[in-house]
């Protein structure tokens, strides 16, 4: 195997590994080419704590330190665990961390993990994802009146980032969608991702018009747009961008849908932020949390100055005033951005958890990020490319999903009974989306993926997770099915740090884990006396 | 009745603030003696709202707008309420009358000496023994050969302030105590307040010595050598000096201070940073402020948050008390623990560290049985620092507050270590200061004696145990108490959070947040149920006709089997 080359020292013996919340262990270090490897002395005694298998991709940063003749690696992951290994032979340790470097971060995506991941219990003939977009449709017979399913895109041509087949109006055919799809950036043209059942209005997204300091017109994608909101009067578009980075936008090429053109449509811009400032503002409230000496005032400065929660907020309200549009105000809504696969995803998906109790479930989460995040072309492999501890210089890099993840959190925190998942498996996901045996978030788009045959040599983990014999531990014990929107609050007040992910190798997270685990327990010992 | 100058307005209409919460409605306007009471017009709800007079912490006038004058109420319990009145004259009499009303001048006026459930006179007097302090020094195993209880304070002669029964070292002689009660700021000579049985360390209490820069008391240092030879384990003891060591060192101009450790023997001094009253009256109002922004950004927030200082004072707190449980618990170490008075820092750091050592103190009526001890026997000031009456405001404090957020904060922290919920505690912060018991009038033991309070007032805790079912933390684990005996939280900053549920009071009647607490609570009440029916289905010989009338208490509360929740959630 090619690896090899990059493993000078597969073994070294007598090394110390500190962990959070663990004891010292003396043991055995082995590099694979996508592991490390590390047993205590005492494994035959059958002690399991001994024992740590790490992803090298999991592996954010490599510190070394040598002196003497000995060596110390400080491997920080990006699921924000912190180790220590005390290395003795200054060559050795310098060749384990020189691996390390290398492995943990392989560009190309046939070599990676999920590649070579074959467990037992999972077969690759079994289903890969939980629905296609044609299945979608084909159950939504809801829709089948005014949208069809669309697969102008088959082939990717027409926009690189979308799935073969998407749905659209009915009265708008392929050949205005090509046109249409020119007029948006990257050929995301507007399609549908959710109709409301109460009133039947929906959520469109797009990306941004290319209308240019020339304020070009594209006919076809006012069609597209007119056809969208049909007899209605009216519709919404929320532009994640503040009005004034929607009119700078027009200087390279982009722009926004403006009143004349676009009469009937009203637009509300809310900015949110993304790319690079995003992912600085997660390098610093890491930093902020792994700062133990911090008095109180530098914490809650520290806090503030990460603007982390006020992203929270923002994207909070922004989906909050999304759903707040369709379901109370009873319009459409078209959402976008600039490129339309990041923020814009965010409050789509957000507003879906809010208004929707069928994504609330553990299965119904699941197929919505299938939907709104893999299918939909967020570019994982390269916004979850390195987390907050890496030293390279940022690429692409940013936390959107994680993001994501916080709100989905957050939405759980003020509503415990009405969502069907669990925080262990918000952990997971934050977990996998940056380093993960399966193949579900490889790539950045389902063109990529396709090339690279993710669906025939990986696993997926949608399927895992719901499969799994861990699958109760993803679920919400006291879950009970609401039909209203849950209006989350976003008072800054009500919004929180969430602890389980960036204090998640301290104590006191155990302790609530632990609280987390009781309630599991008397739920359960409930469920049996009722039915004994 | 005289302060009531108009007792009925109609037509007003009633806005409620809580947690960035709006609701307006209309209805009439009541003022009685204790309460203003406002009954909505609505013929459907009627909902009434009541507040009572000592909770009023402010009365303001806004300016007036077309449809009328506005008063804004602001109540000790961070309930604000806006009435708008249509005539300007009936806003004006409402306005003084609550104004009066609100600053009751002398302790008849207040509400607990016509509270007047419906109790017997026995039954009143059995209330004031529901708590029994002597039974907890028994608990925790005093006296014994090292502690002993002394009759120096009886009648109040040495101490005013004390309790008229405290525990001292056995070897202290009267004489000592006398002497030494004279050594220091009100006579607070040091006394016991708990005995750790396992490593017979005790925690003490006093108040600062009067040493100024060079004073010293022979009696006092043998007081200090007789609490350290109370526990043969040790050959020293802390002295916990709560205030930060500036405050202190200014203290000795005017000639009182701290232990010079030349003087006393074997003693470690160490200054915890307990800021003063003043400095948190302030701190608390900021923090309020904080909770009256009307759309604040998250940047706002934790300004506001951090320039308030609150949490700093709040983890100062918890700290003081991690000190004492820590030497006491881990290092077998007896601690003494004064501030200037020894009534404010010392009680908030004696009782943190208790709830810290002793799973007691955190069930509800251990924690009762800690406020009935550290607050209320050693002469918290209770009236002075929650305004019961009006008074010098420069006195009043949020310093038992602070506690109960400590409490809160810890029991954030350690979730199934504490019998109690937040409610509990949120319920204890308002009857400090409605006024509606006699428990938490005066400023010490010998004023409650002396106005006869347990014949003319009712005791709150009994009040609170009835309702203990609401107060329970269903997620307690009595059973890790046994194991864990001792908290050892985290103090780093991040643990700690604003107490949204005190600051920010849920408004109750809007469509409520989902409770997991309720949820549980239910559960757990239907599965012990069960189980017992279950015991008694077994019981039953074969053939036996119990199984035919056998109903489920699932189906008996209309609780549907797979899922029993939905009755609760419909409330």
């Amino acid at each position: 195997m090619e690896f090899s080359e990059h493993i000078k020292t597969a073994n070294v013996e007598d090394v110390v590994l500190r962990q959070p919340l663990h004891p010292p262990l003396r043991g055995t270090l082995c590099i694979t080419g996508h592991h490390l490897l590390f047993s205590d002395r005492e494994e035959d005694e059958g002690r399991s704590s001994g024992q740590v298998l790490l992803l090298l991709r999991n592996i954010d940063a490599v510190e070394k330190r040598t002196s003497g003749s000995s060596g110390t690696i400080t491997i920080k992951c990006k699921d924000l665990r912190v180790l220590q290994l005390d290395i003795p032979g200054m060559e050795q340790c310098l060749n384990i961390a020189r691996s390390i470097e290398t492995l943990s971060c392989l560009d190309c995506v046939s070599e990676m993990f999920p590649f070579f991941y074959r467990p037992s219990e999972l077969n690759l003939q079994d289903q890969w994802g939980l629905s296609s977009p044609e299945e979608h449709y084909r159950q939504a017979t809801e829709l089948h009146n005014r949208w069809r399913l669309s697969s102008v895109n088959r082939d990717y041509s027409v926009c690189p980032t979308y799935p073969r087949a998407v749905v659209v109006p009915r009265e708008i055919s392929d050949d205005m969608l090509v046109k249409a799809s020119r007029f948006r950036q990257g050929g995301r043209f507007p399609v549908l991702c959710y109709v409301h059942r109460k009133n039947g209005m929906v959520i469109v997204r797009s990306a941004q018009p290319l209308t240019g300091a020339n304020r070009k017109r594209c006919k076809e994608d006012e069609t597209l747009l007119q056809a969208v909101i049909g007899g209605s009067d009216k519709g919404y578009v929320i532009d994640t961008r503040s009005a004034q980075q929607a009119q700078q936008a027009r200087m390279t090429g982009g722009g926004f849908e403006s009143k004349s053109c676009y009469s009937q449509w009203k637009r509300l811009h809310r900015h949110m932020e993304r790319g690079k400032a995003l992912q600085e503002s997660l390098i610093k409230l890491v930093e902020a949390c792994g700062d133990e000496s911090s008095n109180m005032d530098r914490w809650l400065s520290k806090l503030e100055n990460s603007k982390w929660l006020s992203h929270v907020q923002t994207a909070l309200s922004t989906a909050g005033l999304l759903a707040e549009c369709v379901e109370r105000d009873g319009r459409s809504v078209l959402v976008h951005g600039s490129e339309g696969t990041e923020s814009t995803l965010l409050v789509s998906t957000l507003a879906q958890l809010i208004m929707d109790p069928g994504c609330r479930t553990l299965e119904g989460f699941l197929a919505l990020l299938e939907r709104e995040w893999v299918q939909a072309g967020h570019p994982f492999q390269q916004r979850c490319a390195h987390s907050a501890f890496s030293h390279a210089r940022l690429q692409h890099e940013s936390p959107v999903f994680l993001l994501l993840l916080d709100c989905a959190w957050q939405l759980w925190r003020q509503f415990p009974l009405a969502l069907g998942f669990s925080e262990a498996l918000l952990l997971r996901l934050a977990d996998e989306a940056y380093a993960s045996s399966y193949g579900t978030f490889l790539c950045n788009s389902e063109q990529e993926r396709s090339v690279a045959g993710v669906r025939e040599k990986t696993h997926c983990l949608f399927q895992a997770l719901l499969r799994s014999r861990h699958r109760d531990s993803y679920c919400n014990p006291l879950y009970e099915r609401t039909e209203l929107a849950i209006w989350p609050s976003v008072h800054p007040q009500s919004l929180q740090l969430w602890r389980g992910f960036f204090l998640r190798w301290t104590p006191q997270t155990r302790l609530l884990e632990e609280a987390q685990e009781e309630i599991r327990n008397m739920i359960v010992e409930w469920e049996k006396l009722v039915m004994s | 009745m005289e302060h009531i100058r108009t007792p009925k307005v109609e037509n007003v209409r009633l806005l409620e603030r809580s947690s960035g919460q709006r609701r307006i409605s209309t209805g009439t306007l009541y003022l009685s003696a204790t309460h203003t009471i406002f009954v909505e017009s609505n013929p459907d709800t009627r909902r009434e709202t009541w507040v009572l007079h000592s909770l009023v912490s402010g009365v303001e006038r806004t300016p007036s707008t077309p449809a009328g004058s506005q008063l804004m109420l602001r109540c000790k319990d961070f309930k604000v309420f806006q009435i708008l009145i249509p005539q300007e004259k009936d806003c004006s009499d409402v306005h003084s009358s609550l104004v009066r009303l609100s600053h009751p001048e002398k302790y008849s006026e207040l509400y607990c000496l016509s509270f007047n459930p419906s109790v017997n006179k026995e039954e009143r007097e059995e209330s004031w023994r529901f708590i029994d302090l002597m039974a907890d020094y028994k608990r925790m195993g005093v006296p014994n050969n090292l502690w002993v209880t002394t009759a120096a304070n009886s009648e109040y002669r040495v101490c005013d302030t004390y309790p008229s029964e405290v525990f001292v070292p056995k070897s202290a002689t009267p004489a000592v105590i006398v002497c030494s009660s004279r050594f220091r700021s009100r006579g607070r000579f040091p006394a016991l307040t708990y005995f750790h049985q396992d490593t017979l360390a005790a925690v003490c209490r006093c108040s600062q010595p009067l040493s100024g820069f060079s004073g010293r008391c022979q009696e006092d240092e043998l007081m200090l050598q007789a609490i350290m030879k109370s526990n043969p384990g040790s050959d020293y003891i802390y002295v916990v000096d709560t205030r930060p060591k500036l405050n202190a060192m200014a203290n000795r101009a005017a000639g009182k201070g701290y232990e010079n450790e030349d003087h006393y023997t074997n003693i470690k001094l160490q200054f915890i940073g307990i800021e003063n009253i003043h400095v948190m009256r302030s701190s608390q109002q900021k923090i309020i402020d904080i909770g009256d922004m009307r759309a604040p950004s998250m940047t706002d927030f934790l300004w506001g948050l951090e320039n308030s200082g609150w949490l700093k004072h709040i983890k100062a707190v918890l700290d003081a008390g991690v000190f004492i449980a820590r030497a006491v618990a881990d290092e077998g170490v007896s601690v003494l623990v004064h501030c200037s008075d020894g009534w404010d820092r010392t009680a908030q750091a004696c009782s943190v560290a208790s709830v810290l050592l002793d799973p007691y103190y955190r069930t509800i009526k251990g924690l009762m049985v800690l406020i009935e001890r550290d607050w209320v026997s050693f002469g918290h000031k209770f009236s002075h620092r929650y305004a019961h009456l009006d008074g010098d405001p420069k006195e009043v404090s949020p310093v038992i507050d602070q506690f109960l957020e400590c409490v809160w904060q810890l029991s954030e922290q350690f979730p199934c270590a504490f019998e109690f919920n937040e409610h509990f505690l949120i319920s204890l912060h308002t009857h400090v200061y409605s006024c509606q018991f006699g428990t938490f009038l005066g400023n010490c033991q010998k004023e409650r004696r002396d106005m006869r309070l347990s014949e003319r007032t009712h005791s709150l805790w009994p009040q609170l145990w009835e309702d203990r079912a609401e107060y329970t933390n269903p997620l307690y684990k009595a059973e890790l108490s046994q194991s864990q005996a001792v908290l050892r939280p985290n103090t780093t900053p991040y643990c700690f959070k604003m107490w949204k549920g005190l600051y920010n009071h849920m408004d109750k009647t809007t469509p409520a947040r989902q409770s997991p607490a309720d949820v549980l609570s239910a559960v757990r009440e239907e599965s012990q149920q069960l189980e017992e029916e279950l015991t008694n289905h077994q019981e039953v010989p074969p053939g036996g006709t119990a199984h035919h009338n056998h109903q489920h208490p699932g189906s008996r509360q209309g609780i549907p089997h797979t899922k029993p929740l939905h009755t609760l959630n419909a409330r």
